[in-house]
């Protein structure tokens, strides 16, 4: 269960989040939605710990240990996972030797055996396969060169190999097809489980007709303003976020 | 400034970590050069009136020589007289095997990572350990006689093959060459003698570990490879030092010679002591390195991994005299804190056909500066010689330098030349990236720059390639935890 009490955070000074209250129990997946300059990546990159960006009130705990006292690296161990809206090259390292360092250093906080070259290949292809992605992706340096679909999809493949708890995506439909969105929704969709936590941020509902939300919640101005059941998505596709945005405002 | 690159600059602040000075008494020359500790050296090792001559030759030029002023490299004025140029640790009759050879020795060895007898052993590794000056130990030399294979110190060599040594030194490296080598063929004192006979491919890589350690004592290593028609030799040349306050000199040369379809391979992992972070110490490394490809479809490669020092000097060239000869120069070149590297290569093309290939990774963080230096010369003999030339830069923090700096002449129109470089950094939005995915802050940087520096470590013989990621990792990663 991820739980959020009145956590505020600015960076460079910049009030951003304004006192955000949330509560995801396991099992569950709650979209966040909103319009631009909302806080919603803020929002993310808070729960992530990305450097910059300071706390300056309330908190946030996942399964009952205080994320906000943790590094970035120790959220993750902890199995808090971030699809990112634009994931990033790294040139030169290939994705299997990226990936297998992280799933070895993720295992190594669970108390688990590392896995040598081999058996790490192994969970690589099947996953891969799993998901339709192509196995040569493993063998190109990490996002370098990708297509924004690429990515995506290479963003899914990591998530399944990592098997995380919490599974935060950040507008993960931005610049994606409808085949990409599929492919990578149909990854997430199969993580879902009475043990995991999702959160899925975006700007659009179409996300949202793939990965159905139990609870659908609008960010404006810094705050939640309005929570509701799934069919929230679908009224706010059609009104628009002009009603928040002034009420916010 | 945000905690990132807070976290990076605490990563660059690693301190050098074999620092400790193995207690052993020091047979030395009195401090100081003058012609009389060039004949004293020269009489130490028993040697021929020839080569006293050249030795005495060489330092008189060298009163009248300058030290070269045109690499991107800042340090106080090095003091020639405050040095000794001759020591030599105690032995009675000389180690006949690794059993009698001083207990000392081998520890300092093992702290170093380097157990000699069982990697020898493991690796089928034959290791000439220069200890100070003089070789300490050989082994597998039964194996390589059989082959007829010649692997020697220097100093051995001058005794029992000086008919080849007589041939070959200073026949690519002239005593006149510049000011560090003509100095250092006034004074060398030990170094590796290596003899391929001709189609022998030589069953092992060859090693030597050097060491610096008595106090205040130059090195100067002089080392010999020749590889006669149709032969092949790798050999691997792999330093560290102890922790010290004053500036040391290191200026070796290194020479290779390749016949008619001989290839040789040396690769270099250089871990001298860099000083410390704040600059203070380091080892001062001007050394020249230099291979003639003399033979038709000869092959000359030079790998290096340079992360010690605090100023690196050093150019290993090739001279593609042979037709169809290739020459090759794959480097990484990593510097902090506030180390200076000015490393590059040169390649001489004079034959048809010939090829050469450079590939140079320079990483540079803290403070430090890092310069490629390169220069592509094509003779007009050369028909349709060939240069491709990559040199890619990485900058870690936002206070160290990156500079390239290749010279390019062609006097031969049929020359086909290129050159590509880059320069990147390693972003906060990378290690972000990588920490969220589970990696640490070392983790992540160690995988990125290696990752940076794969077609450069890909050339290095498997052991070796272990070691040398290791030490980019032990180079750039700190006590963040």
């Amino acid at each position: 269960m991820l739980e959020i009490k009145n956590l505020q955070a600015t960076i460079d000074g910049k009030e951003i989040l304004k006192g955000i209250d949330l509560v995801i129990p396991d099992g569950e997946v709650h979209a966040i939605m909103g319009p631009n300059g909302s806080g919603k990546s803020t929002l993310s990159y808070v729960l992530a710990g990305r450097d910059g960006y300071q706390v300056t009130g309330g908190s946030a705990h996942y399964r009952g240990q205080d994320l906000l006292a943790l590094n970035t690296e120790e959220r993750a161990r902890l199995g808090v996972f971030l699809a990112f809206q634009y994931p990033v090259e790294i040139p030169g390292v290939t994705g299997i030797n990226f990936l297998k360092t992280a799933v070895n250093a993720v295992r190594r906080s669970r108390g688990e055996s590392e896995l040598d070259a081999m058996q790490f290949l192994k969970l690589a292809r099947k996953k891969a396969k799993e998901l339709g992605v192509g196995e040569e992706m493993l063998r190109r340096a990490v996002n370098t060169g990708f297509s924004g679909g690429e990515k995506k999809r290479y963003e899914a493949l990591q998530m399944a190999l990592l098997e995380p708890s919490l599974l935060i995506l950040d507008e993960t439909d931005s610049g994606l097809d409808i085949d990409a969105l599929k492919v990578v929704s149909e990854g997430v969709v199969a993580l879902r489980s009475p043990k995991r936590a999702m959160l899925v941020i975006t700007h659009y509902q179409r996300i949202l007709d793939y990965i159905i939300p139990d609870r659908v919640h609008v960010l404006a101005g810094g705050k939640i303003v309005q929570s509701g059941s799934k069919e929230l998505a679908q009224e706010l596709e059609r009104t628009g976020y002009a009603q928040f945005t002034g009420q916010a405002a | 400034m945000s905690d990132g690159m807070d976290q990076v600059r605490t990563l660059a602040d690693q301190k050098y970590k074999y620092g400790f000075v193995t207690d052993i008494e020091a047979d030395v020359a009195p401090k100081g050069l003058n012609e009389d500790i060039v004949a004293f050296i020269s009489a130490k090792k028993g040697e021929p009136d020839w080569l006293l001559a050249w030795r005495l030759k060489a330092y008189r030029l060298w009163l009248t020589q300058s030290e070269p002023t045109w690499g991107r490299l800042h340090h106080a004025p090095i003091d020639y007289q405050d040095s000794y140029y001759y020591s030599a640790p105690k032995r009675k009759d000389g180690p006949k095997s690794l059993d009698e050879v001083d207990p000392k020795l081998l520890e300092t060895y093992e702290k170093l990572g380097v157990p000699l007898h069982e990697r020898a052993i493991l690796a089928g590794v034959a290791v000439d350990a220069v200890f100070d000056s003089v070789s300490v130990a050989t082994t597998y030399k039964g194996k390589l006689e059989e082959m007829g294979v010649i692997f020697t110190s220097m100093s051995e060599a001058v005794a029992k093959h000086p008919e080849l040594v007589r041939k070959y030194l200073g026949s690519v490296v002239p005593y006149a060459d510049n000011y560090f080598a003509t100095l250092n063929s006034a004074v060398f004192t030990d170094g590796s003698f290596v003899y391929v006979p001709p189609g022998v491919r030589c069953p092992m890589e060859l090693s030597t570990y050097f060491r610096i350690n008595a106090q205040n004592t130059g090195q100067f290593e002089r080392t010999l490879i020749i590889a006669d028609r149709g032969s092949y030799v790798s050999y691997l040349e792999g330093c560290t030092a102890p922790m010290r306050d004053e500036n040391q000199l290191h200026a070796a040369v290194v020479e290779l010679v390749a016949l008619d379809d001989a290839e040789i391979k040396y690769s270099t992992v250089q871990n001298w002591y860099p000083g410390d972070e704040n600059g203070k110490g380091g080892i001062y490394n001007f050394v020249t390195k230099r291979g003639a490809c003399r033979g038709r479809a000869s092959r000359i490669s030079w790998t290096q991994v340079e992360t010690g020092s605090a100023i690196t000097w050093k150019y290993p060239s090739c001279i593609l005299q042979g037709d169809d000869s290739v020459g090759e120069f794959y480097s990484v070149a990593i510097t902090n804190n506030y180390q200076q590297a000015d490393t590059g290569t040169k390649m001489i093309h004079l034959g048809r056909n010939t090829r050469s290939r450079i590939v140079s990774k320079g990483v540079s963080a803290g403070h430090a500066d890092n310069t490629y230096r390169g220069l592509v010369r094509i003779m007009p003999k050369a028909e349709r010689a060939r240069n491709h030339t990559q040199c890619d830069s990485l900058l870690i923090g936002d206070q160290c330098g990156a500079h390239t700096t290749p010279y390019i002449e062609s006097r031969n129109p049929t020359a086909r030349l290129e050159h590509e470089a880059t320069t990147s950094k390693i972003s906060e939005d990378q290690l972000f990236y990588a920490r969220q995915r589970g990696l640490s802050q070392e983790e992540a940087v160690a995988l990125i720059v290696n990752g940076f520096c794969r077609e450069v470590l890909q050339q290095l013989p498997m052991e070796f390639a272990v070691e040398a990621q290791k030490l980019l990792a032990i180079s750039l990663e700190g006590s963040v935890g």
